[in-house]
């Protein structure tokens, strides 16, 4: 048993009669290093561990996380949460999940070789991506290279028989450009994530970085006008990351989604098929287990265009009369687990971009969004971002367009797709990336 | 929190490598926060937080480590670290001399929130929940959140100083959800200071809730948002954000060194119109984002940034004006002692012009009237930047008409700025913000008097 499965299964052994105790305990060692000019701008690694423990008693819920894991933080903590419960209300669907049956899937998220690289092996990698990035074309500048690497591990612990323990390794690099022209500045920015530093592409980070600012040089403001959207692999899953609250199962029962009763009705294109998998070991989100340590596992939302269910955590499944989905999200010890999508990914088709643009008249390839947490409803389905990015014009791509948005409801963007590109990309978000075709969306610019 | 003698010992083992500076910052922060949604109390959270951050600087390179072990072990193990991160060669330790430094509270707290019993807290969420709910029956679903936290500091760094501050804050925030024939809205208000319990002798819980229900109800009825270029009328203490995001994190002088701002090299140039006077201030009391020192030790002040209209400076931390070789201005900022500080706002805001609100809105012909701003997000390198609006009315020949739907704004800063024609005499500060930057965020205040900006693009989806 590993060490932290060890502390959280102590403590949570601690249940009294009639009490629920869980224990989750995560441990995470990170190095981060930006380059600037060619030195280090700065070098940060830490360890940062904490608990947050959740006790239930008489339907009542209490809460509390100490970022200190001594006996007497961990003995402080269980206190507060017991305390804590006095002051939650009766809710007849509270507890704690029992295991499923469910056997999590084997995932390899593991490198022993990530542990192994040494200090200056780091910094020459954000280096490196620096200068082949300016490499690039003599108008690009760079603010920042990054190397960023963490490995993790969390245990979960029930007195209701939960016993998980996961690790995992993960690192970045990233490059933020400008392109510089006279008096014209635009900006840029690309990553690569990989489980270890082999699985990073610095060549491509590099050249994306630069092309996304250098292709913006000389971009103005358009005319406004209806037309169709080209979204980059990135804004689909940013798009996908904010849908996912509507299919979030206690959304749903507390009246926030607008697809609640709309289970087997017709809700996107018949081409849109969308799934939660965290079991698929190519996503950077995958986990064996959610954050009550049950097993995750695929979940079909749309299918072929129809709404087939939403994703639930063990509270919002008793209360639903389902069951767990294992979609129990937290985003650290601190806080209690809520329930949500852990890795969304559209069914690819089969199209390249550039083939996806040929097929549009009148368009616009969508490389950045801006403000998708202040002009996105998804209570209500409004839908506005600022954007940049290329016009398209019979098929080809134009001018580079900027300080516009772009506008419609989440409910008519999914009726509305018209096609989905072949090129999935794996991003350190919770849903995956691919080209997507959105038709009769309203562009604002002058 | 940690011992004058143990401090000086770990400085100096964070200076071995030859470094310039080396400072320690440590935070014990506790925290209780009560959520209620689907009208039930559903948890009570009590954290607590408590840690070290060690940096270290030789020439343009920092070192930084962190650690939840504030014994000397653990300290030193920290220094050690950092200092290997940011090694120069040789070097010798030497002990620093670390004096005290006096600071005066941004305000007094009355209650501290770990006096008060988790009962009363629980108790204005119920209360709060009724309000809503009472406001109409299409209001379907309401949630409240209170939070408190109170989080003591201290700066030691190897130029001699040692400063501690206690920073109390106490947040209360509604959402409420509207159901109509169109579909539901949501409606949302907050208020937040740097006070203790005795806010809820100065606000009404029953007023903050049915504040967030009328804006859902409201929204019912809402039209879809115009799509295109013109005028918009900001209200009072409802879009300070415009100013946050149109030019504030532009004046951020680590952002500005980097060339990452339209405002570079701007300084005593006409960068707005000439109505526009805008502060940072980060010692006006109780207000969200009000501290008495950085979190650099520095103690907080009032900054100036444009003088009726002409650039008059920037924002500044210990790094950026070490480098210019000028003093800092109580800018350096860091969400905790996980995280490197860098340049950030406090309280951002515009003074008051001369213009009567109402007289403002009776000047527009067609444009947008915005009544509470959403939050927003720059490019500081473009200039060009969002925000959005939650609740937000059309003006139709001097009048204030249909309510409009949700959407973002964008336009760019130097021209939005240019493009201030009417500023009004109704100056009042908006709801608590948390501002993010490099994935740190940090409780921020802004305001502004109402005002018009002759062009912006409204990105809603009418004709």
């Amino acid at each position: 048993m590993s060490e932290l499965l060890e502390l959280a299964s102590r403590l949570a052994d601690r249940a009294a009669p009639g009490e629920q105790v869980e224990v989750f305990v995560g441990r995470e060692h990170e190095t981060s290093v930006r380059v600037y000019e060619g030195d280090v701008e700065h070098f940060t690694s830490a360890q940062t561990e904490g608990a947050g423990i959740r006790v239930v008693r008489d339907g009542r819920t209490g809460f509390a996380y100490t970022g200190v894991l001594d006996e007497r933080s961990l003995d402080e903590c269980l206190a507060e949460a017991r305390d804590n419960v006095a002051f939650g209300e009766v809710d007849e669907w509270s507890g704690l999940p029992e295991p499923d049956g469910v056997a999590p899937v084997e995932l390899d998220l593991w490198r022993d070789s990530l542990l192994a690289v040494p200090t200056d092996r780091k910094i020459e990698l954000a280096l490196e991506l620096e200068r082949l990035t300016l490499a690039q074309d003599p108008r690009v500048v760079v603010q920042g290279s990054d190397y960023s690497d963490v490995w993790a591990e969390v245990a979960v612990a029930s007195s209701t028989g939960v016993r998980s323990a996961t690790r995992e390794t993960a690192c970045y690099v990233y490059v933020e450009t400008m392109a510089v022209d006279g008096d014209d500045t635009q900006t840029g920015w690309a990553f690569s994530v990989g489980r270890d530093p082999s699985g990073l592409d610095a060549e491509r980070t590099a050249r994306e970085g630069a092309a996304k600012a250098t292709r913006m040089l000389g971009a103005t403001k358009p005319a406004s006008r209806r037309l169709t959207v080209v979204l980059d692999p990135f804004v689909t899953a940013q798009l996908l990351g904010v849908l996912s609250s509507t299919l979030n199962g206690e959304a749903v029962l507390k009246g926030r989604s607008f697809f609640a009763d709309r289970v087997g009705e017709e809700v996107a294109a018949p081409l849109v098929t969308l799934v939660d998998d965290a079991t698929n070991p190519l996503a950077f989100t995958a986990a064996a287990v959610d954050g009550e340590g049950l097993a995750t596992r695929p979940n079909a939302l749309i299918a072929d265009g129809v709404l087939r269910g939403f994703v639930h955590s063990s509270y919002s499944g008793r209360r639903s009369g389902a069951a767990s989905t294992g979609n129990a999200v937290r985003g650290s010890y601190k806080s209690s687990p809520g329930c949500g999508c852990l890795a969304l990914q559209l069914a690819p088709g089969t199209k390249s971009q550039a083939e996806l643009v040929a097929a549009v008249d009148d368009g616009l390839l969508v490389q950045t969004v801006q403000g998708l947490h202040s002009g996105v409803n998804p209570v209500s389905g409004d839908f506005s971002t600022g954007a940049e990015g290329l016009l398209i014009s019979n098929g080809t791509l134009g001018a580079p367009v900027r300080e516009l948005t772009i506008a419609s409801t989440l409910q008519r963007m999914l009726l509305d797709v018209v096609d989905i590109g072949g090129d999935v990309e794996w991003l350190p978000m919770e849903a995956a990336g691919v080209s997507l075709v959105i038709r009769d969306i309203t562009m604002s610019g002058a | 929190m940690i011992d004058h003698d143990v401090l000086q010992r770990v400085i100096a083992a964070a200076l071995r490598t030859g470094a310039e500076f080396a400072e320690v910052y440590a935070e014990d922060k506790r925290s209780s926060a009560a959520h209620l949604d689907d009208g039930k109390v559903e948890e009570v959270t009590s954290g607590r937080d408590r840690g070290a951050g060690l940096r270290v600087v030789s020439g343009e390179t920092t070192g930084y480590a962190h650690t939840a072990d504030l014994s000397e072990t653990g300290l030193l193990a920290a220094a050690e670290a950092a200092a290997a991160a940011a090694r120069k060669g040789g070097g010798g330790a030497n002990i620093v001399a670390l004096s005290r430094r006096d600071v005066r509270p941004v305000n007094t707290i009355e209650v501290f929130p770990e006096t008060v019993g988790k009962a009363r807290k629980v108790e204005l969420l119920k209360r709060a929940d009724a309000a809503a709910r009472a406001a109409g029956g299409a209001i379907v679903q309401v949630s409240a959140g209170y939070g408190d936290s109170r989080k003591r500091i201290l700066v030691a760094n190897s130029d001699g100083l040692l400063v501690e501050d206690d920073q109390v804050r106490t947040l209360f925030r509604v959402t409420a959800v509207a159901s109509g024939d169109a579909g539901m809205q949501t409606g949302y208000e907050s208020v937040g200071h740097t006070v203790g319990f005795e806010l809820f002798e100065r606000i009404d819980v029953e007023r903050v809730a049915a504040e967030a229900a009328r804006r859902a109800l409201v929204k019912l009825g809402a039209r879809p948002a115009p799509s295109g270029s013109m005028p918009v009328v900001i209200k009072a203490g409802s879009g300070g954000v415009l100013f946050h995001e149109a030019c504030g994190h532009g004046l951020e002088a680590d952002l500005v060194a980097k060339g990452a701002s339209v405002y570079r090299g701007r300084v005593g140039e006409l960068v707005a119109a000439p109505n526009v006077t805008l502060v940072d201030d980060g010692t006006m009391t109780a207000e969200w984002g009000a501290i008495a020192i950085d979190d650099e030790g520095h103690l907080s002040q009032r900054n100036v940034l444009i003088q009726d209209g002409v650039l008059t400076d920037y924002m500044w931390d210990f790094l950026r004006a070490r480098k210019e070789g000028r003093p800092q201005s109580g800018n350096g900022r860091r969400q905790s002692y996980q995280h490197l500080p860098m340049v950030r706002m406090t309280n951002t805001f515009v003074l008051d012009g001369t213009d009567e609100p109402d007289d403002i809105v009776r000047a527009t012909d067609k444009g947008v009237y915005v009544a509470q701003l959403g939050g927003g997000s720059v490019n500081t390198a473009t200039g060009d930047f969002v925000f959005g609006m939650t609740e937000a009315y059309l003006i139709e020949n001097g009048e204030i008409t249909d309510p409009i739907r949700e959407g973002n704004l964008i336009g760019n800063g130097p021209a939005v700025l240019r493009d201030i024609d009417l500023l009004g005499n109704d100056f009042a500060m908006g709801n608590p913000g948390t501002c993010g930057k490099d994935g740190q965020g940090v409780p921020v205040g802004d305001g502004q008097p109402t005002l018009r900006v002759k062009a912006m693009t409204i990105g809603g989806t009418a004709a």
